[in-house]
């Protein structure tokens, strides 16, 4: 059931032009800043002269593109996600979802899924050209795994946050600003308490938490926090889509 | 036919921020019955068809589809009902034929006769030429029924409508009337309605709905014979005095009409007609016209809704 209803939401996705547009989009930044990185490494490394002072190539690209990622999908997912319930609300198609055999987590979950899902094509997109660089170098593949595990978490996230803030409103247009604006707190808020290290509210940072992946570190803890923030999200928009059948 | 009951809804009541929008509504519904709906605007038809469909939470109360706790049961009971709300849920950007096969895989029909139920669907509802055509490019009336072809995809128990005539041309409305009635052989119906005289045409069963409260339950039948009421109307050229009217046997109440006809009534089951006719040909009184005074059912209806506000 969370699987059809994962599926609607990607039809919906491709059926309209969005889908299509956002996709090709953010290949195009992504394949722009990956070529600028490509160039930008033959030029940096023929004036290092000394090995120590060398970058190898998967890290020097890598990161060009996987921090520009972390920041366009900033922008993206609210793209995204900002129809996902409230549209279906102002349009009164929720009714359609509530009156089939469905329970509201198959609801919810599937829609997180769907999104998910289109995201990750733009991932698998983004982790492909980069492998590619394997076919005339040595490449360090755990690297590049883990940003695109690290981003894949981050943007799923980003995700539970949207639909979220999706269903608590019925303008898909506020949604998608309210979801930008928190994103954007979350992902800096490490920079407010950089003079402390230890506060607990810098802990909240999802750009904290991205930041061990993009070295290319495996934190138990980060992928801990990744998982209680979507749970987190996905059982609040399960209790406020509850609040509508209840109070109406 | 089978008596089993299809639909319990014992004690449903609904309150919006103190009001009660629906209070203490029980009813129940059989296999094959048509049960239509009437009432005002606001008078809870559509939050009650919510509660029916487990769209909106009662207050108090419950209901119950083929034995089924909506409440406790959610899932089992909702597979049973196909519900049309008041705007027809619909994907605009998807066609009809993605559409309703996505109700169909939500309803829970098994992946290989999906493609079957969606063509059964649309040729019930007259959509067979517009599988391919985007739902936002259709009109109104055609919406509508892609609207009903969602609702009974999956060849539900329990067809909830809520008013699936609105916005239709008068040939799409007998087709649709056609085909509520074809449900209700075998599936339960509940439509509501503003169109008295489609109740008359579809439904076995009338209940009349007034700020929230259940003022008139029954079958269509007691609702006609309420219609008939006990009253002639006589057209009389040169009248009597009403007291010579009122010695007539059954004769129990004279009034005279604006239009120079008189209202006559009479005692429940015993018309005086064959009696005024005798009188009137003994008493020479120029009778040009006899028959029986119906009320409309709008009368019956405004009745029903004004007494209780009364």
């Amino acid at each position: 059931m969370i699987i059809n209803i994962a599926r609607k939401e990607l039809k919906s996705l491709f059926a309209s032009p969005m889908g299509w547009v956002v996709l090709a989009l953010l290949q195009f930044v992504f394949g722009t800043f990956f070529l600028i990185g490509m160039d930008q490494y033959f030029q940096t490394m023929s004036g290092m002269i000394r090995p120590e002072e060398r970058l190898g190539v998967t890290q020097f690209v890598g990161q060009n593109v996987f921090s520009i990622a972390s920041f366009v999908m900033l922008f993206a997912v609210p793209l995204l996600s900002m129809r996902l319930i409230s549209d279906e609300r102002r349009q009164q198609t929720l009714t359609f979802l509530f009156s089939a055999p469905l329970s509201l987590t198959d609801i919810v979950v599937g829609k997180f899924l769907g999104l998910v899902s289109f995201l990750s094509i733009v991932l698998l997109f983004m982790g492909a050209m980069l492998m590619s660089l394997g076919l005339w170098s040595e490449i360090d593949y755990g690297y590049i795994l883990a940003n695109i595990l690290g981003l894949w978490l981050l943007v799923a996230s980003f995700s539970a946050l949207g639909i979220y803030v999706s269903s608590l409103t019925h303008q898909p247009v506020v949604a998608g600003i309210i979801t930008f604006v928190l994103l954007f707190a979350l992902l800096i808020l490490d920079r407010f308490f950089a003079g402390d290290p230890s506060s607990t509210i810098n802990y909240l940072s999802l750009m904290r938490h991205f930041e061990a992946f993009s070295r290319g570190l495996l934190d138990t803890r980060d992928l801990v926090y990744f998982f209680l923030f979507i749970v987190t999200f996905l059982t609040l928009t399960v209790r406020r889509l509850d609040a509508d059948r209840l109070r109406g | 036919m089978t008596d089993i009951i299809t639909v319990e809804a014992t004690d449903l009541t609904r309150i919006y921020g103190g009001r009660e929008a629906v209070s203490h509504v029980s009813f129940s519904l059989k296999k094959g019955e048509v049960l239509g709906f009437l009432g005002p605007n606001g008078a809870g038809k559509s939050t009650t068809m919510k509660m029916l469909t487990g769209n909106l939470a009662p207050s108090t109360g419950t209901v119950k589809i083929c034995g089924i706790d909506m409440l406790e049961n959610p899932k089992e009971a909702k597979a049973l009902i196909g519900f049309l709300p008041e705007q027809p849920p619909l994907y605009r950007e998807l066609t009809v034929n993605e559409f309703l096969t996505i109700a169909a895989r939500l309803h829970r029909v098994s992946s290989g006769h999906i493609k079957a139920a969606v063509e059964r669907a649309k040729e019930r509802c007259g959509l067979t030429e517009m599988g391919k055509r985007l739902i936002e490019n259709l009109s109104k009336g055609y919406q509508q029924r892609v609207g009903i072809a969602q609702a009974i995809i999956h060849n539900p128990m329990v067809v909830i409508l809520d008013e699936p005539t609105v916005g239709l041309d008068p040939i799409q409305i007998r087709d649709i009337r056609a085909l509520i009635k074809e449900l209700g052989g075998e599936h339960s119906v509940i439509l509501s309605t503003h169109i008295l005289p489609e109740v008359e045409m579809v439904c076995d069963h009338v209940q009349i709905i007034h700020k929230g409260q259940l003022v008139f339950n029954g079958s269509i039948d007691v609702l006609k014979q309420q219609r008939k009421g006990n009253r002639l109307l006589l057209g009389l050229g040169q009248a009597p005095a009403q007291e010579q009217l009122l010695q007539i046997t059954g004769v129990e109440r004279v009034e005279s009409l604006d239009n120079g006809l008189l209202r006559i009534h009479h005692t429940a089951g015993q018309s005086p007609a064959q009696r005024l006719v005798e009188a009137a040909v003994a008493g020479q009184w120029g009778m040009y016209q006899i028959s029986p005074d119906q009320t409309t059912l709008e009368e019956v209806f405004v009745q029903l809704t004004f007494q209780e506000a009364a």
